[in-house]
Formats: C-alpha cells, structure tokens, sequence
C-alpha cells in the first residue's frame, strides 16, 4: 500500500493541475475534474453511453482476436523457420513504422464504413507488435529446450505445446500488452472517422456539436479502462517473472 | 614423487568391469558439416570405431572443439552419421531411441515448472500414469537431495542444484545409457569432486552404462573405467586407458599412486593435440 | 549482397509487380487502386506543377516543430525526473501505462481548446511523441557506466562539464534512439490528426481526395508519405549506425 502512496499524491497532483487549468481556461474549452465524472455517471444511467461502449467493445474483441491469432501463428512460423524469418523481419519493421493512417483510404475502399474496417484498422495496429515479439522470442530461446524434448523423445506437438509455447510465453505477453493497446487505439481512430458508432464516434459526434463535458468523458472512460487492462496484464506480468 | 612409465604404458591392476556385453557400438562412424557460406564439407569427427559394454562408466577427454559434443550428438540419436553406423542393443539407431538419457552441458532446466515439475514432465509426457510418476519423482527428489526444493522454481536455485535437476530428471526415465557432456563444467571445484561422488552412486544404482565428456583429466580418471583419449578435430580415438577401480570407488582414489599415472598418461598424449589447437609448436 | 536481401528484394518487387498486373488488368477495380506506376508517374507531376505545395509545407512544418517539442522538452523533462528519484518512482507506473491510453481520443479536446490549425495538430503530435523520449533520456541517463563519472570526478570536472563532455555523449546512443521514436511518432501524430480533422496539410489532402473520388490524387499523396517515411527512417538510421560504429568495442 505504502508503495503506491507517491504515485497516488503524483495523481492527485496531476488532478489538481487540470482544476486548475479548468479554472484559467474556462469551463467553455474544458470541464472541471468534478464536472467530468458526475457527467460521466450520468451518462451511465442512459443507455445510449452503453451501446457505444458496446459497438467499441464488439470491434475491439474481433480486432483483438484476429491480431492475437494472426501475430502469434505468423510469429511462431517466422520464428522457426530461420531464411523466412530473416528476410521477413525488415519489411515488417519497415511496415511498423509507416503511419497506418496512409493507408486507411486503401482500407475504406477495401471494407467500406463500419464495423469490418474498424476491425481492419485495429488488426492492422496491433498484428504486427505481437508478431514480431513472438518471433523473437522463438529465436533468442534457448536452443538447449528444444535439444532436451529430442531427448526425451517428445512428438513435434507435444514440444511445441509443453516447451516451445511456455518458454515463449513472457515475451509473448509483452508484444500482446502493447498489441493491446496499439489495437484499441486502431478502432477508435477508425470509429473517429468511420463509423456512427462507438466511442471514437462519441467523441468526435460531440466536438461538433461543442458538447465538450461529453468529450471528456468518453476520454476519461477510455483512459481509466486501458490503464486498468494495462495495470492486469502488468501483474500477468510479473506473476511470470518467477523464472 | 615420480614414477616411471615402462615404455610409455600404464599396466593395469586388475580387469575392468564384469560383463563383456556390447551395448553400444560405434562403427566408422563419421560427421562432417558444411562449412557456412561454401559447398566444401569439413569433417568433426571420426572415423570412431567404438563398444561400450553393459554397465561400464566410458569417459571421454579432448582438447576443446575436438568433435566431442558431436560424438554424443550421434551416440544420443540426436543426430545421423555421415557415414558408418551406431547400434544400440542391438539395433542401428535412426533417432532417439528408448532407453537413452541426456544431461547436456548447460543447465536444460525449464524456468517455468517446479523442480517437481521438471522431473516429472519426462514421465508425464510419455503417458506414465499419476500414481507411479508421483513414485519415481519423490524417489528421485530423495536420490538427488532435491526433497526440500520440490517447490521452487530453477531460478531460485544455484548452478549446481539446477543440473541436479537435469540429472533427476534424466533418472526417472530409468535409461539404460545416460550420455552426459561435461555436466560440470559450470561449477567451481569443489562441487565437482562431490557431484562426482554423486554421479557413481547413480550409475552403481541404476546399473546403467554411462557416458561422460569432460575436459578434466582428473574427473575423468577418478570415475571412469576407462578413458578415451579423443585427438582435435578431426576427433578420432588416440588412446584408451584402463583404470581397473572397484565398482564401490568414490572420490578418495585421487589419493592412490595410480590414479597419478593415470593422469600423467591422458596428459602426455592430450598435452600434445591441446597444443595442436592452441596453434602453438610442440 | 546475400540470400536473405536477394529473396526480400525479389519478395517486394514480386508484390509490387503482381499489383501493377492485378491493377493493369482491371482484376483489380480502378476505383479501388490505381497502378504502383500510375501512382508514381502522377505523383511526380502533381508535386512538379506544386500542386500540394502549401498542404507539403504545412504538415512538415507540423511535423518538424512537433519532433523538436518532443525532443527538447522530452530530454529537459527526463533530465529533471532523473535527479529527483523520489519522483521518479512516483511517476514510473504512469509513464508505463502512458502508451497504453489511446492518445487521440483528446484530440477534440484540443481542437475545441485550440481551435482546427496548426496549434491542435502539433499539440497532439507532441503528446503522443514527448513521453518516448523521456523514458529514452531516463534509460540513456540509467546506462552511463558508473566508472566514467568516478573518471570524471578523480579529473576534478565540474557539474556541468561533467555533463556536457562526459554524460551527453555516453547516454548520446539512447538519446538518439529516443529521437527517432520522437520523429515516427510526431509524423503519425501529425498526419493522422491532419486526416482526422483538419483544414490543410498532406492527411487532409488524402481525406480530401478520398471524399471526392480523386483516386489518383489521393494515391500520389499515400505515396508521398510512404516516400517520405522511408527518407526520414534511413537517414536517421544511417546516424544511428555511424553513432553505434565508433562504440563497438
């Protein structure tokens, strides 16, 4: 508890910075700290904060999902296959680094609005981390691990199932970590532009309309649930750090 | 002390051990590998002509880079020969046969299973059933002195425990050959000495015909019955001495006269394949 | 020249000339995709009539004053944090969960603060730009070996010699790697909030022709930034490997 406490006041700190803030830029251009939770938790009581929560969600899980398969099997066949790997890894780096919005034309023309192209957007902002984590996780592990499945005479899927996959799994939970969060900022910057629905939408919905408490608090909802799935998989984490 | 070598030999003092059963046997086995980046093929071993006999504890030393983890590369399955072949029990050998255990040299245990764990997943990976892994692991955990540590994990332990728990884990599979490529080589000295005191009680208790690579002379000669003397690279079998020990020996034969001649010989014809690699005139 | 840069030329190249058929034949609409050639050939000659001149200006200036914000003020920052290691470890658990908050989602909020311009665009840019460096600083700050600053001490340096001579070029390395995450990061900032919303720069010229059916144009322009992205990563990586050269040991 007592490990905590410094970041807890550096928060508070923080909190009192954007009253005051509040305070010398008026509540027309940003709402109070008070102001944005109890708006926030009136919103709750309607349904219409919800569904958006739910569209955001819908498209998250399947974005999610697809870049946690996707990255994780490419990652395992680059891995081991050495010549494949080697020459896949620069494109990729290559591909990480281009602004994914340069191609979000090329993904509306492909999906059209709605929910398959924010899908689209999340996989693409969060495939690649996860693959290139596993990948390297496949070849910086130790080869004496696949040596000894030899010897105790393991079939092929009881060595990737039983070795290959635990002796992975921590850094594959570091790529997933960030994939995490690069996927769901992916779907709400799809949302921003590409869908009438969500939270993304929300936001932008209420900047032109100058409903600025609602702005906030759509950012101050998504901000507490990816620190939270931030702070989980942290402790997933370091729960793996026994090794 | 010195003492006189009759003509450059070691008689031995009594016959090695009782049974004369081949168990394995190497036969012009060779290996060669591609050189990286050309076409030319260079050879790291042989040709080995080789028999191991039932029960016996087969020691291997060489200069370093002579072929001799290839050696167990092709002994264990692990790898095929370019050319001549190995039998086990009487059967050529295509790949890991059963009945063949391996502790290599870097510590192989898994960081993410207990020591428990790590001894049992052998077993359990082959389909033994709960109850008899349950039993062979708590023997092993007694056999090893892991008893107190069955629930921590590799990391918590030191160098020496965590190749006690390749070595546990190696035991429960009840091999019949245990190949063991310098297990030691990580630990300071004095660990040595007691592992290696540790290593014949496993081999009397299991009656299994044992392998070591090592690059200590005097390792090599305390447990052995007898030594081979591999040359550098292209590793080929320059010498093979008889140790004659007792079965029951332990770690005090270092104290014995013999045991010196026996040193000074592996050293008179190692000193000069080390030098060879060492790139220095002799 | 080995196998495995032969294969991935022969890889890209293999694609590029697949879509380039694909897109010939008509397999592939043309008003999903125009040709890798056609791309090419238009986008010299909008950028030759100066077409998107004023759109080129106006994101690279957003980019470049967003990168050097990000730099300066990430290093300034880092270098304070650093000092006071109380703070520090009060604000480690936030920086490590920074990357995990969808930045963009307060870009309305500084659109409504600022207004569509300039201000918002480099505003976000930074945001999303400033915390890579100051977790870069503080790691580079961490690295500096113990001994050289012992060094510096026995050669009776002062604070800020010791700083300036000593601890600047051995963190240099990690700063640097933390200047191009800086660089990366104000480029999507900037083109993705200029897409997003905007009145003018090279993302909002792509919406712009996406929304008007301009294939061509807006094509030409992907291209631009793909050009431009790949410029600005291999300059940077070509200091980054002449800075890494003269310290392998």
């Amino acid at each position: 508890m007592l490990r905590i406490l410094p970041t807890f006041l550096l928060v508070v700190a923080l909190i009192a910075a954007w009253q005051g803030l509040h305070l010398v830029i008026g509540a027309g251009a940003l709402t109070s700290p008070w102001m944005t939770v109890s708006h926030l938790v009136s919103m709750m009581a309607t349904g219409d904060l919800w569904s958006n929560v739910g569209a955001t969600a819908k498209a998250f899980v399947y974005a999610m999902g697809l870049a946690l398969i996707g990255g994780i099997v490419l990652g395992v066949l680059l891995g081991v296959n050495r010549l494949a790997g080697a020459v896949a890894e620069p494109i990729l780096l290559n591909l990480y680094a281009i602004p994914k919005v340069t191609l979000y034309p090329l993904v509306l023309l492909c999906f059209g609005l709605g929910l398959s192209s924010k899908v689209a957007f999340g996989v693409m902002h969060g495939l690649i981390p996860i693959l290139l984590f596993t990948m390297n996780a496949i070849r910086q592990m130790r080869p004496v691990y696949l040596r000894t499945a030899g010897t105790l005479r393991l079939t092929p899927i009881q060595s990737l199932v039983h070795v290959l996959l635990p002796a992975i799994l921590p850094e594959v939970v570091a790529g997933v970590r960030l994939g995490f969060a690069l996927t769901l900022l992916g779907v709400l910057i799809g949302e921003m532009f590409a869908s009438q629905r969500g939270l993304g939408y929300m936001a932008v919905n209420a900047m032109g309309l100058g409903d600025i408490p609602t702005i906030m608090a759509v950012a101050l909802l998504i901000t507490i649930i990816a620190v939270t799935c931030n702070s989980l998989m942290l402790m997933l984490d370091k729960k793996l750090q026994h090794r | 002390m010195t003492f006189a070598l009759k003509g450059g030999s070691v008689e031995p003092l009594r016959v090695a051990p009782d049974t004369r059963t081949p168990h394995v046997t190497l036969s012009q086995v060779t290996r060669s590998f591609k050189k990286a980046g050309t076409k030319e093929m260079f050879a790291a071993l042989g040709p080995i002509d080789l028999t191991l006999n039932e029960g016996e504890f087969f020691s291997v030393v060489g200069p370093s880079g002579c072929g001799k983890s290839t050696l167990m590369d092709v002994l264990s399955g692990l790898a095929r020969p370019t050319s001549g072949e190995v039998m086990f029990e009487g059967k050529v050998i295509t790949s890991v046969p059963d009945g063949v255990g391996v502790v290599f040299q870097e510590d192989a245990s898994f960081p993410w299973l207990t020591v428990h764990d790590n001894i049992a997943f052998g077993l359990r990976r082959s389909g033994v059933e709960g109850a008899e892994v349950e039993r062979r692991v708590a023997y092993a955990l007694g056999f090893m002195g892991l008893r107190d540590f069955a629930g921590a994990y590799p990391a918590q332990l030191s160098g020496g425990m965590r190749q006690r728990v390749c070595i546990a884990r190696t035991l429960v599979m009840q091999p019949r050959l245990i190949l063991m490529d310098e297990p030691f080589g990580a630990l300071d000295q004095q660990t040595r000495l007691l592992m290696g005191d540790e290593l014949l009680r496993l081999w009397r208790e299991t009656g299994a015909t044992v392998l070591l690579i090592t690059h200590a002379l005097d390792e090599a000669a305390m447990l052995s019955d007898r030594v081979g003397v591999m040359s550098s690279r292209p590793g080929l079998f320059i010498d093979m001495v008889e140790t004659g020990w007792d079965r029951d020996r332990d770690s005090r034969v270092v104290s014995t006269p013999r045991f010196g001649e026996i040193n000074a010989r592996l050293w008179d014809k190692l000193r000069v394949e080390t030098m060879k690699v060492m790139g220095a005139r002799h | 020249m080995n196998i495995e840069s032969v294969l991935r030329a022969l890889l890209v190249a293999g694609f590029i000339g697949l879509i380039e058929l694909l897109c010939r034949t008509h397999v592939i609409p043309q008003s999903v995709l125009i040709a890798p050639s056609q791309m090419l050939t238009h986008l010299v000659s909008v950028v030759s009539a100066g077409v998107y001149g004023k759109d080129i200006l106006f994101s690279f200036t957003n980019i470049a004053v967003a990168a050097l914000l990000a730099i300066v003020s990430g290093f300034l920052v880092g270098l304070a944090v650093h000092s006071m290691p109380r703070l520090r470890a009060a604000l480690e658990p936030l920086l490590a969960s920074y990357y995990a908050v969808p930045t963009f989602i307060f870009y309305p909020v500084f659109i409504v603060v600022f207004g569509v311009g300039h201000g918002s665009i480099i505003a976000i840019a930074v945001l999303l730009a400033v915390v890579a460096m100051i977790t870069a600083t503080l790691t580079g700050l961490d690295r500096i070996p113990g001994v050289l600053r012992k060094s510096a001490a026995v050669m009776r340096m002062s604070r800020l010699q010791t700083a300036w001579r000593i601890e600047l070029p051995a963190a240099l390395p990690y700063l640097f790697g933390g200047v191009k995450l800086a660089v990366a990061y104000a480029f999507i900032g900037v083109i993705a909030s200029e897409f997003i919303l905007s009145g003018s720069g090279i993302g909002y010229a792509i919406a712009f022709a996406y929304n008007n059916f301009e294939s061509d144009n807006m094509y030409a322009l992907m291209l631009l930034v793909l050009i431009s992205v790949t410029l600005i990563n291999a300059a940077l990586n070509y200091f980054d490997r002449r800075l890494q050269a003269r310290r392998q040991r």
